[in-house]
């Protein structure tokens, strides 16, 4: 069973989510698979950037960020998927052998109209880097299994062992 | 890339289309939405979606590949008839990304591109800031994605070394 329902997901909870160093061999590996831009997969063509170097694609910010939160809560959460992602912000590059860790704040809850088992939860997501600058932002509502009737149903949901 | 004054609001391209096998599904999924309707057939039978279907952020990074493509190709193009090729600067972000459907195995998602806002930066003379919505279709004609992205966008009168 999930051990993480809607109900679980309180407004104005913060929760830190890990940390991970971002390998240049993994920045140059993502980019060359969906983002094969210069900045994110050359070191002597990122110089000559805007960036003046080597950096993360904004998009693999938002993979690892998922990545870290399913390690973190996720996996264990009754979790449904997202609709969608409502804004994401990139705030400053992430650069090769950066450590990064990932923090949650719970901005609001709701149940869904339409499925009285499922709810939202409206979550602000960060990644920080080592010097406490917030690199992304990212605001997303997933939706995940209300407790009640999960255990109504006495079957696991979704992402359940 | 066109420049900032070239490019005008109501352009639309179609930028490319991917089919997404099981094996393309399962191995975007195991290394960055290991969840297990992205995973196992069997697990996603019984999960809402019903049966085995894409990361949605794996069909915003298909997306990514074939818009980079595209304008690849769409400067090779312009090099090649003689004209100048503008820069893009970075990214902001992105807004209002929808997973409309899901992408299930077998699914070929037609991406297309429609500019929506074009505005000068005061705030970095020389270059301006598009906004494009960006749409992925099904091969039923069900859209399963839209988001507004914004990228900076040389303007002719940069000058040399203007940023």
């Amino acid at each position: 069973m999930p051990r993480l329902h809607w109900e679980d997901f309180i407004p104005g909870q913060v929760t830190e989510c890990g940390s991970r160093l971002i390998t240049r061999a993994e920045i140059i590996a993502f980019a060359a698979e969906y983002d094969p831009q210069p900045m994110h997969l050359d070191e002597a063509a990122a110089r000559a950037s805007w960036f003046g170097g080597l950096v993360a694609s904004g998009w693999h910010s938002c993979c690892i960020l998922m990545r870290m939160l399913t390690d973190d809560f996720i996996g264990e959460a009754s979790f449904m998927g997202a609709p969608g992602v409502e804004e994401v912000e990139w705030l400053a590059p992430i650069r090769p052998e950066e450590r990064i860790r990932a923090r949650a704040t719970v901005l609001e809850t709701r149940p869904s109209r339409s499925r009285p088992d499922v709810g939202f939860v409206r979550f602000e997501f960060e990644l920080i880097n080592a010097t406490d600058l917030p690199v992304m932002r990212l605001i997303v509502s997933p939706m995940f299994q209300r407790r009640a009737a999960g255990s109504a149903r006495g079957k696991p949901a979704e992402g359940g062992e | 890339m066109k420049f900032f004054e070239d490019i005008g609001v109501g352009e639309t391209s179609e930028i490319g289309r991917h089919t997404f096998t099981a094996d393309d599904i399962k191995g975007f999924a195991g290394r960055f939405d290991p969840q297990p309707f992205h995973l196992d057939e069997a697990a996603a039978a019984r999960s809402h979606f019903g049966r085995l279907c894409a990361s949605g952020w794996h069909t915003a990074c298909v997306w990514v590949r074939l818009l980079i493509d595209f304008r690849r190709r769409e400067d090779e193009e312009r090099r090649a008839r003689g004209e100048a090729v503008a820069q893009l600067g970075p990214s902001p972000g992105f807004r209002d990304l929808k997973w409309l459907k899901p992408v299930y195995v077998g699914d070929t998602i037609s991406y297309a591109t429609e500019v929506v806002e074009t505005r000068p930066l005061s705030s970095r003379p020389g270059w301006g800031a598009i906004s494009v919505r960006n749409t992925g279709m099904n091969q039923h004609g069900d859209l399963v994605m839209s988001l507004i992205s914004t990228v900076l966008v040389e303007s002719r009168d940069r000058g040399p070394h203007g940023r």
